[in-house]
């Protein structure tokens, strides 16, 4: 990077990072417009901020989505924690391919498809939808998440580690709790973290698992967003941003910083 | 296979010579499959107890799947394994009194020194008194007191090798096993850790199995050497057997420097086989033990340190005699190694001690020399 940046660069990094934050950028600026109507500066304000902590249908459903978000991610932590290790420490056992396969489907598998097909499960077995069918939604498609970053954590890490504790005289399912898990907890961390990002913000498979009593919030802003756009929204979404940046960071910064110890310790 | 004896050998361990010993690890027709590559095949060893001993070999060749059979890690395809007369091929690693120390060191990054070290007496029903005793005892053997309370990343490698070292040791294990431990080091540090390796082998009183691919290490440390190849051992002897009687071509070749010539078994008198080579011209003797097969093709292999080199043709008895012309003087510091062509296509290396300081060696590029090498400074080799 010691290559001096021409004009070229610089307008190309200025029109893609415009093309991806502007609008988001815009969201954010008119969440302190004090102005009611969206569209109009009318001067700087937090009062729709304030106004948020009044409004008991928002913060009912923020509640909804924090809480299957907690729950989601850490059942997909357990779940993709579980896949990695299979997938990294069992060797090559018959149709390891297709597993691996099926465990990272659902990165690449519409949204829709996902949401729908959960759907037609619930209904099948009969199940109740509401909290917990979002929860165990939210927790199939990012424990893929889960499990490629854990997975990642694992094949970087020395498999002779275990060996050595093994030989030493640790049985095995004691070696994982004290050398597998603290060498793989920063990546699990990360993953967990994701999942919790992505349960967070996702519209189109809660919609599809939802049932009476369970709204999540990015639902009850889509519905209020087809009534029109209220100041209100911007102020909650902006709060969302912030709270889904934040979650990536610490999630980049565990990455970094295990990938940080593996090179120390090489 | 033409042997001819060794001159007298001192030796004060020697377990292997008596018969009626017990070996202490026991490999019984072992063989190990990884899919269609065969990394063991049909592999028997004996080794006895406090003995040094070293599996050597290239890469590939199945000496770390023979280790690692031996901690667990591997189970054999077919074969069985025993320590002390007793069956452990189906024992899991964490059941068998056997330590090894990592060609990675693989210690707990997470963990500092006193406790990595510790780390195998906690899962045994030692007391906290027991443990600390034990592993300050281990930190002092191999001089590490100061550094108890570092993590393995603040260390040089060197010291990592040392906790690794203790680690293994901590729990006195019957066997110690060491996977190219000193592949990491330095050559100085690789040589003063080499003399500490056997001096704790003879306090501790342990066996050790060691395997590496560094001809050098294994000469230096082990009792006898194991010598590898594609999943077959191909000698088991003391390093100076290896060396001055290999018995073949390839373990010839692996140890050491050495000079082959092709020759057909001509006529014996006594013990002395005369042997015609093609290649130089000329007949060539060597004294051997069990008489070669006559008109059968051999190998006469001799160690470049075995010749002598001189401007004028040597007298006396006993010795072949060869003329050539100096081709090529590798300089090495303490000794010069002179590729001597002594025909169209064939060059002979010998090594001369450069005990003078003179930089300018009075034989030199293009000296019509001399080479002289005695009847029994050689090797009849048929494999």
């Amino acid at each position: 990077m010691t290559q001096r940046s021409s004009w070229f660069n610089i307008t190309s990094l200025g029109l893609g990072f415009a093309f991806l934050y502007l609008p988001i950028l815009i969201l954010v600026i008119y969440s302190f417009n004090a102005s009611k109507l969206v569209t109009v500066w009318g001067g700087f304000s937090t009062k729709w901020y304030a106004e948020l902590w009044q409004n008991q249908q928002l913060l009912d459903a923020a509640w909804v989505t924090f809480r299957i978000a907690l729950v989601s991610a850490s059942l997909a932590a357990v779940l993709g924690t579980v896949a990695a290790l299979v997938l990294a420490r069992f060797g090559r056992f018959t149709g390891r391919t297709l597993f691996s396969g099926m465990i990272y489907a659902p990165l690449v598998m519409p949204e829709v498809i996902l949401g729908l097909s959960l759907l037609l499960l619930f209904v099948a077995v009969g199940q109740e939808r509401g909290f917990w069918t979002i929860a165990i939604a939210h927790t199939s498609f990012s424990m893929c998440y889960v499990a490629v970053v854990v997975q990642a954590r694992l094949a970087g890490s020395d498999r002779s580690l275990e060996e050595a504790a093994q030989d030493l005289g640790c049985p095995p399912f004691k070696t994982f709790f004290v050398i597998t898990l603290p060498q793989i907890l920063p990546g699990i961390l990360a993953g967990w973290m994701l999942a919790f990002t992505l349960s967070l913000d996702d519209l189109v498979i809660a919609s599809f698992t939802t049932g009476p009593g369970a709204t999540t919030l990015p639902m009850k802003i889509y519905s209020q967003v087809r009534l029109g756009v209220t100041p209100q929204i911007n102020a909650i979404s902006t709060i969302l941003i912030g709270l889904v940046t934040l979650g990536v960071i610490i999630a980049s910064l565990l990455a970094k910083r295990q990938r940080l110890a593996q090179t120390k310790r090489g | 296979m033409a042997k001819k004896p060794l001159g007298p050998v001192r030796r004060t361990f020697s377990p292997w010579e008596e018969p009626s010993n017990q070996p202490f690890i026991e490999f019984q027709s072992v063989t190990k499959t990884f899919g269609d590559h065969i990394a063991v095949d049909n592999l028997s060893l004996k080794i006895y107890k406090r003995e040094f001993h070293a599996l050597l070999g290239g890469s590939g060749c199945g000496k770390t799947t023979m280790m690692r059979m031996l901690a667990g890690f591997e189970q054999p395809t077919s074969g069985c394994i025993l320590l002390e007369g007793e069956d452990i091929t189906r024992v899991p690693p964490h059941k068998r009194p056997v330590n090894m120390m990592f060609q990675s060191y693989a210690l707990f990054p997470h963990m500092s020194v006193w406790d990595n070290i510790a780390f195998g007496l906690k899962q045994e029903a030692f007391s906290k008194r027991e443990i600390s005793a034990r592993v300050a005892e281990m930190l002092r053997l191999v001089k590490l007191e100061p550094f108890a309370r570092r993590k393995p990343h603040q260390l040089s490698g060197g010291q990592r090798q040392r906790v690794a070292l203790a680690r293994s040791l901590a729990k006195r294990p019957k066997v110690l096993l060491l996977d190219e431990p000193l592949a990491a080091l330095d050559k100085k540090l690789r040589e003063e850790t080499q003399i500490e390796l056997m001096n704790l082998q003879e306090e501790l009183r342990m066996t050790f199995l060691i395997v590496t691919h560094d001809q050098e290490e294994a000469m230096n440390l082990a009792d006898r050497i194991s010598v590898m190849d594609a999943g077959h051992i191909l000698q088991v002897a003391t390093p100076g057997e290896i060396y001055e009687q290999p018995s073949s071509r390839y373990v010839a070749d692996f140890i050491g420097d050495i000079n082959f010539f092709e020759c057909t078994v001509k006529g014996m008198n006594a013990s002395v086989a005369t042997l015609d080579s093609a290649e130089l011209g000329t007949t060539l003797q060597v004294e051997v033990g069990e008489k070669p097969q006559l008109g059968s093709s051999v190998t006469l292999a001799v160690r470049p340190e075995k010749l002598r080199i001189s401007f004028e043709k040597p007298e006396g008895e006993n010795q072949n005699i060869l003329q050539g012309e100096v081709w090529d003087i590798a300089y090495m510091g303490d000794v010069s190694i002179y590729h001597i062509k002594v025909s169209q296509d064939h060059t002979i290396r010998t090594i001369v001690t450069n005990t003078t300081r003179l930089v300018e060696r009075p034989i030199t590029w293009e000296d019509k020399v001399w080479l002289a090498f005695d009847y029994d400074a050689g090797v009849l080799l048929t494999a």
